[in-house]
């Protein structure tokens, strides 16, 4: 395994994945960080210490978002990946494959406006003991943005009560001052779940896109935490 | 078999339209010859009717500009780096279907600009509906707004801007325009000529079906009749297809291999093949049977009209065809040779070993051209003689102001703008809801600043002025963020130009945008006539709708409309008229639409401008905004609402709603620390406040 500064990522890319490139501007301009793109098809992950299922809309987002991708060749890999130990971040399309693949619990529904939802939210760093926000601190609220026609999480009772009991809910939906409050909730999102994570703490998914908000210039560099988390 | 007239008036072709084909041709025209002229010679995709005004419009400007024929033109914004654009309408595919109108809307624009080797980075989308208060204006609105949405997003294609403009004379005929702008090393733009003989043609993308059929040159050339049933003519859009083709098709460019490409919009085989052809001084030979489609039993005639989407003709070298087809199939894409390059000219369509078609492809991509009359209308008279000096002044100033800013016309697009992904490509410097939006270019110091203008109410005051107003407030709205105006493109929405009145407004419209232009020195780089946006009862009103692009030498210099701090000193650029004509003001308190249109002088206007861009790059500006709609009351109350900070001005002479051109708000960063508390009483002055 690398050290942490020598973090070697890979962004997968599908038909119908367009946040790849923001990804790898953020991590290889942003930060300094080798990357490097993996087709869907490609199967050997050898040489990668942190993968990216990056935004977009795979395959569409036809029959279901996620759902497709979900077989694509690349998958069975990523799941050794993650069984392995390895880093796997799901962000928006990302998060949803990671849910439709059974590696993070829960099912996405369409927003409870029933639009498509784009702007920045805030949010609310509910676990640091995770290697996508160790270099937060708990509590603390962040603006990053959302993009996203499916981000209404759901899990049943049991499902949300053992992801509460396990500190697995890494970011929730909050107002300015950190209230987790309905109105701040832009998609109906159960508990204002905004990113999980597994019990093994290794793979994450978030909804919204650090990848946006890297660079000051594009009006937040918040989603710098989550890389630097990571490098740190 | 003799022709029978039913035969080609079904097409939309007129008897004598019919007859100078038979001319130009010599002979009859097999049926599928008749279908594929009337879609070539029909107004969507030859111009016949506009073509001999729009040469009236500048090619050339202080940017080096990149002008061709009906393409994407573009201007070169840095050293080696050309920012191609254009906009079109998709108006009578929304207004029979919103959703899928808008969106293959979106699709066919984007393809004029990947279709050229440049990447899309952005989408905006200047919209127009009856008003609001109508079920179906409501309905269309936000049907377009989801398919631009669907659309868009789904591409990775950020939509940064646009307009929402709700008025009556919409109310039957909806304007969906759709600018697109890409990014391309300017020594590596693709060409859409087919040359060499032998070389391979290729179609690829989607497979063609019945949809569209005549989506071009029925629905898009004639006037509405509100009771047709002309749903099928629309087509349907696949975005994830799109996607696909963008990568795959850059990808294909990258390799050199390509010696033509151009896409299938209106009028599909026929337009691509005929008009590769006549660019590239060749003709080509094609067979239907190799085309890959969604039904068994298409007519050849159905074949070269079909208007299915995501779709693109690509000439590649010979010997070479193998490594673009592999790059299309990695893509998931259909690419199949469908024919070859030849040498003379001809364009030749076979289907199961049958001629169907042979026409030379210059005769077809050059349709005949119309100088149609014009007249100046009824109505012109009576709104330039109206006088507005009787208007009675309101008793109270705040309900006016109130009522303004919950204008739909006035109010903020949020509603529209948080449905479409504006970030995507993190590009994306000053977001929609300001005067334009900002784009870095990465890797460049210099960015881009987009807006789309328009404003049918003026132009159909004076629409002279009108179009040159519509410049001018679109130049104004780019200096606001700190960009230098350097490229048009116009989408000139229109009736009926065969009716003398309608044309008149055409062609007053096409001649103040090319003065305006020469003016300003900015080219106009590309653009779309849509005309027949008429039903038996209403035309709109003509709207020229104008996209421009700007250029900050720095991107991080930029500025926005909201006031920043408490203290900062308000300045009001320019000069205030009792300009009541046309206002937001006169048709929401006095319910009239009337009088003229701001005077507007060019060359005080530039003088203005270029004293914000400058206060604006040399950072003396901490907020600039536009006075249009609604006047400086409503800039005002803009910019306090962006910044969440009060403003303190004077009132003499009254802060009316006029809304005079060549005015713009300005906060200044080189404040007075007492001014909070001492505004100053000027009319040209003012201070924020906490």
């Amino acid at each position: 395994m690398a050290t942490a500064t020598e973090l070697h990522f890979g962004i997968v890319v599908f038909p119908g994945t367009n946040c790849d490139t923001d990804a790898w501007h953020a991590l290889h301009d942003g930060m300094g960080a080798p990357v490097d793109y993996i087709w869907h098809e490609d199967t050997d992950l050898t040489g990668f210490d942190c993968i990216i299922l990056p935004g977009g809309f795979s395959y569409g987002d036809y029959l279901r978002t996620g759902a497709v991708a979900r077989f694509s060749p690349v998958m069975g890999a990523v799941t050794d990946f993650a069984a392995k130990g390895g880093l796997l971040l799901g962000i928006c399309n990302g998060f949803q494959i990671l849910l439709e693949a059974g590696l993070l619990p829960g099912a996405m529904m369409r927003n409870v406006g029933q639009t498509f939802v784009c702007k920045y939210v805030n949010l609310r760093v509910e676990a640091t003991d995770t290697p996508y926000t160790r270099a937060m601190e708990k509590g603390a609220v962040l603006r990053i943005p959302i993009a996203h026609g499916e981000g209404n999480y759901y899990a049943d009772e049991a499902t949300v009560e053992d992801l509460r009991r396990n500190h697995q809910i890494v970011f929730r939906y909050c107002a300015p001052d950190g209230q987790t409050t309905a109105e701040a909730n832009p998609n109906g999102s159960l508990d204002n779940i905004a990113g999980i994570c597994n019990r093994e703490r290794n793979v994450m998914g978030m909804m919204p896109h650090p990848e946006r908000c890297t660079d000051p210039i594009l009006g937040s560099a918040d989603g710098r935490l989550v890389w630097d988390s990571l490098l740190g | 078999m003799a022709m029978e007239p039913q035969m080609w008036r079904e097409l939309g072709l007129a008897d004598a339209e019919y007859q100078r084909i038979v001319d130009v041709i010599g002979r009859e025209p097999s049926p599928t010859e008749l279908a594929m002229f009337s879609v070539e010679w029909s107004e969507h995709c030859g111009y016949p009717r506009s073509r001999p005004l729009l040469g009236l419009l500048p090619k050339e400007g202080k940017y080096a500009a990149r002008v061709k024929g009906e393409d994407a033109g573009g201007i070169e914004v840095a050293p080696g780096i050309t920012i191609l654009f254009k906009m079109e309408s998709h108006n009578h595919p929304s207004q029979v279907e919103p959703f899928q109108g808008a969106a293959t809307g979106v699709g066919g624009i984007i393809r004029d600009i990947f279709t050229m080797g440049a990447r899309p980075i952005a989408v905006l989308d200047p919209l127009r509906f009856g008003e609001l208060d109508e079920p179906l204006a409501r309905y269309l609105f936000r049907r377009v707004v989801e398919g631009i949405s669907f659309y868009g997003n789904c591409l990775g294609v950020p939509t940064v801007g646009g307009e929402l403009r709700f008025e009556a004379p919409y109310g039957g005929n909806c304007l969906v325009n759709v600018m697109a702008i890409g990014i391309v090393e300017t020594d590596k733009v693709a060409t859409s000529r087919a040359v060499g003989e032998g070389n391979p043609v290729i179609i690829v993308g989607n497979s063609t079906g019945r949809d569209g059929i005549g989506g071009a040159s029925i629905l898009a050339s004639h006037e509405f009749a509100e009771d047709e049933e002309k749903r099928p003519t629309v087509q349907i859009g696949d975005p994830f297809t799109e996607k696909c083709l963008i990568e795959a098709c850059l990808e294909a460019l990258e390799t050199g291999a390509v010696i033509g490409l151009k896409d299938m919009g209106a009028a599909g085989i026929t337009c691509t093949t005929c008009e590769m052809s006549a660019a590239g001084d060749h003709g080509m030979d094609i067979d239907l049977q190799k085309v890959p489609r969604r039904e068994p039993g298409m007519e050849p005639w159905e074949l070269m009209m079909s208007e299915s989407q995501e779709r693109m003709l690509l000439v590649a070298q010979k010997g070479r065809e193998d490594e673009v087809l592999g790059i299309f199939r990695k893509w998931g894409l259909n690419a199949v040779t469908i024919g070859r390059v030849t040498g003379d000219g001809m364009l030749r369509v076979r289907d199961n070993g049958e001629l169907v078609a042979e026409l030379e492809a210059k005769t077809l991509a050059d349709p005949p051209v119309y100088h149609l009359p014009a007249e100046e209308p009824d109505y012109y008279r009576e709104v330039q003689s109206a006088d507005l000096s009787q208007v009675p002044l309101p008793n109270d100033m705040n309900a006016v102001l109130r009522d303004l800013l919950a204008s739909p016309n006035i109010a903020a697009a949020a509603w529209a703008c948080h449905q479409y992904d504006h970030m995507v490509q993190t590009n994306t410097v000053v977001a929609p809801g300001a005067d334009a939006a900002v784009l870095q270019l990465k890797g460049h110091r210099q960015g881009i600043a987009v807006t789309t203008d328009g404003n049918g109410r003026y132009c159909y005051l004076d629409p002279y002025v009108g179009a040159q107003l519509v410049l001018a407030e679109a130049a104004r709205n780019l200096v606001c963020v700190g960009a230098d105006p350097a490229g048009v493109t116009d989408c000139l929405n229109f009736g009926n130009p065969e009716k003398p009145d309608r044309f008149w407004q055409f062609k007053r419209c096409v001649e103040g945008l090319a003065d305006a232009s020469r003016a300003f020195g900015l080219p106009v780089v590309s653009g779309n006539v849509s005309f027949y946006n008429e039903t038996p009862n209403t035309a709109v009103y003509p709207t020229p709708v104008l996209g421009v692009v700007g250029v900050l030498d720095d991107v991080r210099r930029h500025c926005t409309p909201g006031f920043k701090r408490a203290g900062d000193v308000i300045i009001l650029l320019g000069e205030t008229h009792e300009d009541l004509g046309g206002t937001e003001y006169l048709k929401r308190s006095h319910g009239q639409v009337t009088g003229r249109p701001p005077t507007l002088d060019l060359e005080r206007e530039k003088k203005v401008q270029a004293a914000c861009l400058r206060a604006v790059r040399e950072g003396l500006a901490a907020s600039a905004h536009d006075c249009s709609d609604g006047g400086l009351a409503v800039a005002l109350a803009e910019s306090c609402i962006h910044g969440r900070v009060g403003a303190n001005v004077a009132r003499r002479p009254p802060a009316s709603s006029s809304q005079h051109p060549r005015r713009m708000l300005r906060a200044s960063r080189r404040s007075r620390p007492t001014s909070a508390r001492q505004p100053l009483c000027s009319a040209k002055s003012g201070a924020t406040t906490s």
